[in-house]
């Protein structure tokens, strides 16, 4: 998806209008292993540009999971709680974690398609 | 086959187990205890016969696994073999049956091993004094960041940052955080080694400590040493030494003269006290001069050959462990300090150093080294490329070697190489068995390329099968959040059959 941003600590973001939804990547989901559980924020809480706001745990590892953008949560991907696995299967879609009303532009640091791959290339060495 | 709970095997015809008499004289529990919390009837113990119970922890003792039976190559824990002679000193009556309560002039001979073994570690390291307090290797980094601590403290200086390397053991950072700094990794570079100008942006007026372990995770001299201690050092802040790897050079180079000004030691890995089910650990903690004022109390002092306890220090960080820290395995160290000598000692860190780099030789064609050679006392392999080409990761390997009567090396650690397999073979194994060891990872690799699900299904010849860690996590998380009534694992009463 052309429209769909990243960051360089492996979440994604798509806008729709004011609307923020966010996951963790494709690359994130394989590196991490299967997923057993997830620590969640409470919808209304506000986030500013990479601040911690969740955990998630895998088999392997532990993981904090940071906002791309300043926002207010609407919406928490409820299912996470019985089914974390929808992170590993369906990374961009069913697997997406929360939404957010947008406060302010998007930082710039977000990157393209390309710049992620550049930053993936470079860790899988 | 799995053994049933010796609960499960009880039988009510069994009288019930009968405890020998008091042999001495005191107010009986009635006395003492309000009514509420007296047993109104018996404790439900299991009903068995002598040889019954005999027979149950007979058959549990076969299913283990241990260094006195097979090679345990576990990377980073220095597994090697526990002589006897260790337990029959401390089990010396005069040991064994001392009371830590017991008046000082009654325990000069434990003193006075307490006085002597902290003198064989000072030299072994090359600091100027040790506390034998530390009953494991983390609360041995847990003790030293506190002295660091109170000492910059008492120079005025609030210094709020560790810095660890990205493949230091978990126990570096979590010390850290425990203590109350902020952790801040230091990037290792592609020889593996710590990244001097990573670590130069790192440090500032905030550092307290730098955390290493020399060898370092990956089997690996830290060749700039000196320059990495006269950098931290530079900044104000000090140099801790994880003495995981201390096996490595024993009696050949010592951390106090590489500029470290704390060093803890494992006993229970590089001094052969047991280690693993409980051991329990040691992890002793030598410091430089400065440190000294800072040592828990109390220090053992010996003047004009008396020993004594010496509780009057006013800047010491406390008491880190009640009495004198796990007193036994003080007993074997000395034990295995005195029987190697200074000579033994050495030839043990360059035996150590011999095996790893033989065995590597030998699997360097199957397994991938993503390091160059020659290594210290262990080395990191990766199962990375069969991973991906026949799926078999580094977690079936080890599974896999359980099924050839091996213990697995460690898996997935240091973090900085993928599919990571260290193995740490130690001086005590023979060449024949590092042999059998190097056939065992040739076959399971070429299973890897024939019947990669094979793999996949082991371990078979084993009590327990391969476990699914991924539903156990779930399901555990499930029931912790409360959307599910019952754990994974509760244990039920046998219904009870008649007879």
């Amino acid at each position: 998806m052309a429209d769909r941003r990243y960051t360089k600590t492996h979440e994604w973001i798509t806008v729709d209008g004011k609307i923020a939804t966010v996951g963790i990547t494709d690359f994130a989901q394989s590196q991490l292993g299967d997923v057993v559980f997830l620590e969640l924020p409470s919808t209304g809480r506000k986030l500013a540009a990479r601040e911690a706001f969740g955990v998630v745990e895998s088999v392997k590892a532990a993981s904090d999971l940071y906002s791309p953008v300043p926002g207010r949560i609407t919406e928490v991907n409820e299912k996470l709680s019985t089914k974390p696995e929808l992170i590993n299967s369906d990374p961009y879609g069913d697997g997406w974690i929360l939404k957010l009303e947008l406060a302010g532009d998007l930082p710039a640091d977000l990157l393209d398609e390309g710049q992620y791959k550049t930053v993936t290339e470079a860790s899988a060495q | 086959m799995t053994e049933p709970l010796s609960f499960e095997l009880s039988r009510p015809a069994v009288d019930p187990p009968r405890l020998p008499d008091a042999d001495v004289s005191g107010p009986a529990p009635s006395d003492l205890l309000p009514k509420e919390a007296l047993r109104a009837k018996p404790p439900g113990l299991p009903r068995l016969s002598e040889p019954e119970i005999m027979r149950h922890y007979s058959r549990l003792a076969s299913m283990n696994y241990s260094i006195s039976e097979n090679f345990y190559p576990l990377g980073s824990c220095t597994m090697k073999y526990n002589p006897v002679v260790n337990e029959t000193a401390a089990s010396l009556p005069g040991f064994a049956g001392l009371h830590p309560y017991q008046d000082e002039d009654t325990v000069q001979g434990a003193l006075e091993l307490m006085w002597r073994l902290e003198r064989a570690l000072c030299a072994i390291v090359g600091v100027e004094r040790v506390t034998l307090q530390p009953a494991a290797g983390a609360h041995g980094e847990w003790t030293a960041l506190r002295m660091i601590r109170a000492y910059q403290h008492s120079k005025g200086e609030a210094r709020t940052e560790v810095l660890v390397p990205d493949s230091a053991h978990g126990t570096n950072p979590a010390s850290a955080a425990l203590s109350g700094f902020q952790v801040v990794e230091v990037k290792s570079g592609h020889d593996g080694r710590i990244s001097l100008a990573d670590l130069e942006s790192k440090l500032s007026p905030r550092t307290s400590a730098l955390m290493l372990t020399n060898p370092n995770t990956l089997g690996l001299f830290e060749r700039e040493i000196l320059d990495i201690a006269e950098l931290v050092h530079s900044t104000g802040a000090m140099l801790y030494y994880d003495g995981a790897n201390l096996n490595a050079f024993m009696g050949i180079c010592r951390p106090g003269d590489m500029g470290f000004d704390a060093v803890h030691m494992n006993l229970h890995k590089t001094f052969t006290t047991p280690h693993g089910g409980g051991g329990p650990g040691a992890g002793p903690v030598g410091v430089k001069a400065e440190l000294v004022p800072f040592l828990p109390m109390p220090t053992v002092e010996r003047t004009n050959g008396h020993l004594m306890l010496d509780h009057k220090r006013p800047q010491s960080i406390g008491r880190v462990r009640s009495f004198y820290g796990n007193f036994g395995m003080l007993v074997r160290a000395y034990t295995y300090i005195l029987a190697m000598g200074g000579d033994g000692l050495s030839q043990a860190s360059q035996d150590a150093v011999l095996s790893a780099n033989y065995l590597r030789k030998l699997v360097e064609d199957d397994l991938e080294m993503p390091h160059d050679g020659p290594c210290m006392h262990e080395f990191v392999a990766s199962a990375n490329r069969l991973s991906h080409e026949n799926g078999v990761r580094a977690l079936d390997i080890a599974k896999a070697l359980l099924d050839r009567d091996f213990y697995a090396p460690t898996v997935y650690f240091p973090l900085v190489v993928p599919e990571a397999i260290m193995v740490e073979p130690t001086e005590t194994e023979s060449k024949a068995t590092l042999e059998a060891f190097a056939r065992a990872i040739k076959d399971i690799v070429a299973q890897a390329k024939t019947n990669p699900q094979g793999l996949h299904d082991e371990p078979k010849n084993l009590p327990v099968g391969r476990l699914d860690d991924v539903a156990a996590a779930r399901r555990i998380n499930t029931y912790l959040q409360g959307q599910s009534e019952e754990p994974v694992l509760r244990w039920k009463a046998p219904s009870q059959s008649p007879g």
